[in-house]
């Protein structure tokens, strides 16, 4: 068996260790475009803090490829994907062929135009580690960095870099910051801790207009800037399986094997939309955690078992400075609000499940106990519902099910 | 695997758990001078309510989710065991996010601590349960 990968990131990991599980013969080929082992994309931010190094970001050790008997073709990229001869295509005209294919080619910076774009000398994206160390080298302790983005990669990279330069102003069109995980008292309590540190907020305003060294925001503010940092959205890599004439959404579109439309293709990872349970609905979820366990499944499936992965549900855990946040699931539905002595914690609840929450702050300790009652559905009429409300906590549910757990009581 | 499991109609709730874990991690050899007056950060903890109470940890899952959301590879099995390279941890909390039985806490250096079953200090075999004075943790196959 020939198994091919097309992304040398997180998802294609979890193939990897999917494959593994049950087949140890079959060839493995991972195609990556950057020119690098699997490292861990999310700590780009924590590498400019000095919080770990390029050798510590590798997310798996360095006898991962060797024991897994893995071939890596790092620093080239798949142009072409032939379902009929069975043929993955390089830049450089060589090729590849597969019995079992997995496409994890995760997203890329969505840059909208804006005038004037081209008279920024230091512009970058954060979302590679070659961003990460080109963005290093251009910054200065005098630099006065603009980011355009207030979501959560423009903000981890202000995290970043904050200690290492003079002034950091960021610009939103969103009238609130972080506005995809939190709701309006979140966005205004994580705002105000940001700016106590020093950032500047822009919000519900936008770049008319960069000149050589300064930004004119629609507002008529003027931001004088060295760096500009844009991080307004990403956009998955869809192209390669469009144009083999699988069916494509906004993402690649996918079944709960993580297949394709295609035979013998799978995808997974941020390239992919996932059907959210929450609100039984296909999004993207450009999350690690996802990328990692749509790839195990896609790969337990190309060795021939039957592996769902069926509990798909947005959940971020991010932090600024020492202030954290732990969100999980959909804010439908009737909502219960606690207020704590440094955050709060915001529950969601519909139909007797519980559809999400929002942790900020001194609430996030045992998250995990709120999220497994989101992906396992379960009914909250068989737990104490009070006792849940007031703590993460297994006391909550019933005494078989506590045997269940921690007992190993089946 | 051996795990540690409950026997939750045996807890006293006396908490001594949490001490012996505390000072079994704590790399001191004299466990009155180790917890004297400190505030101890267990990787066990007792629930407590209307007159129950069991002591958690770590599951050492066959499926963790845990190591499945670690952003930064920091957590992996080995050898069924769930274990931490504090070292790679970045404290972000994706971990306490996802383990449904809320089996990590930050240590007091901010990265993350797990349940090891004292595979990663010298105590041998878990000391939680060799403290326990009422076989209300027991450390078995089942
Ligand atoms: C700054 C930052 C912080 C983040 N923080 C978090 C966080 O805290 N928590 C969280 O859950 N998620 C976070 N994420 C998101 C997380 O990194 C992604 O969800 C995850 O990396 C997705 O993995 P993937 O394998 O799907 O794809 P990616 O990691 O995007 O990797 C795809 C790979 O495929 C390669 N590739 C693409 N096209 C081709 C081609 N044609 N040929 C060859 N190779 C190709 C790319 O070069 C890339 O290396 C963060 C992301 C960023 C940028
Ligand atoms: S930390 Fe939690 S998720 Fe991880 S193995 Fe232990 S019990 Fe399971
Ligand atoms: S807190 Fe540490 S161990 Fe937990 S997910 Fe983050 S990096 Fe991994």
């Amino acid at each position: 068996m020939k198994y091919v990968i097309i992304g040398n990131s997180i998802a294609s990991v979890g193939c990897i260790e999917g494959i593994r599980k049950t087949d140890r013969d079959g060839s493995i080929t991972v195609i990556g475009e950057e020119p690098y082992r699997t490292y861990c994309r999310p700590l780009i931010s924590y590498l400019l803090m000095g919080r770990t190094t390029e050798e510590k970001m590798a997310y798996r050790d360095e006898r991962f490829y060797s024991d897994n008997n893995v071939t890596c073709i790092t620093g080239k990229k798949a142009i072409k994907v032939d379902p009929k001869q069975k043929l993955v295509t390089m830049e450089d005209g060589s090729s590849v062929p597969y019995d079992k294919l997995l496409v994890a080619t995760g997203s890329r910076p969505f840059v909208p135009p804006m005038v004037g774009m081209d008279r920024i000398r230091k512009k970058f994206s954060f979302m590679t580690l070659d961003d990460a160390k080109t963005l290093e080298q251009s910054l200065t302790r005098h630099s006065r960095v603009l980011i355009v983005g207030a979501g959560l990669i423009g903000l981890k990279c202000a995290e970043g870099i904050l200690d290492r330069v003079k002034s950091i102003t960021v610009v939103d069109l969103a009238p609130r910051i972080l506005p995809s995980i939190l709701d309006e008292t979140g966005s205004e309590l994580v705002r105000k801790w940001l700016e106590d540190r020093g950032l500047v907020f822009h919000l519900a305003d936008s770049v008319a207009e960069f000149l050589d060294d300064t930004a004119l925001l629609k507002s008529g503010t003027v931001v004088p800037y060295d760096v500009v940092v844009l991080a307004v959205g990403v956009r998955p890599n869809t192209e390669l399986l469009k144009e083999a004439g699988a069916e494509v959404g906004k993402g690649i579109k996918i079944d709960d094997r993580c297949a394709t439309t295609i035979p013998d293709i799978y995808a997974a990872g941020d390239c992919t939309e996932s059907h959210d349970i929450t609100i039984d609905q296909d999004r993207i979820l450009a999350l690690l955690p996802n990328a990692f366990m749509q790839g195990e499944c896609a790969g337990s499936n190309m060795a021939g078992q039957e592996a769902l992965f069926d509990k798909a549900i947005p959940m971020n855990a991010i932090g600024f400075f020492g202030l954290h946040v732990i969100t999980a699931g959909s804010y439908i539905g009737d909502d219960r609000l606690y207020q704590s002595r440094n955050g709060y914690k915001r529950l969601f609840i519909q139909d007797g499940l519980l559809k999400g929450y929002i942790l900020v702050g001194d609430t996030v300790s045992r998250a995990g106990i709120y999220t497994s009652l989101i992906r396992n559905k379960t009914p909250l009429e068989d737990i104490d519902f009070e006792l849940i409300c007031a703590s993460p906590q297994l006391m909550a549910f019933a005494r078989k099910d506590r045997a269940a757990k921690l007992g190993g009581v089946q | 695997m051996k795990r540690v499991y409950v026997n939750e109609q045996w807890c006293l709730g006396c908490h001594l758990c949490e001490y012996f874990c505390a000072f079994a991690n704590s790399g001191q050899s004299d466990m009155a001078r180790a917890l004297k007056d400190a505030v101890i950060c267990p990787r066990i903890k007792v629930e407590e309510h209307d007159g129950i109470s069991f002591a958690v940890n770590c599951r050492h899952c066959t499926e963790p989710l845990c190591v499945k959301s670690c952003i930064a590879g920091a957590l992996s099995v080995k050898d069924g065991l769930i274990v931490i390279d504090q070292d790679k941890c970045v404290g972000c909390f994706s971990c306490i996010m996802s383990c449904p039985f809320g089996a990590l806490m930050p240590s007091d250096t901010g990265v993350m601590q797990k349940c090891e079953l004292c595979t990663s200090n010298s105590a041998g075999k878990p000391a939680c349960v060799q403290g326990c004075p009422n076989r209300a943790i027991v450390f078995e196959e089942r």
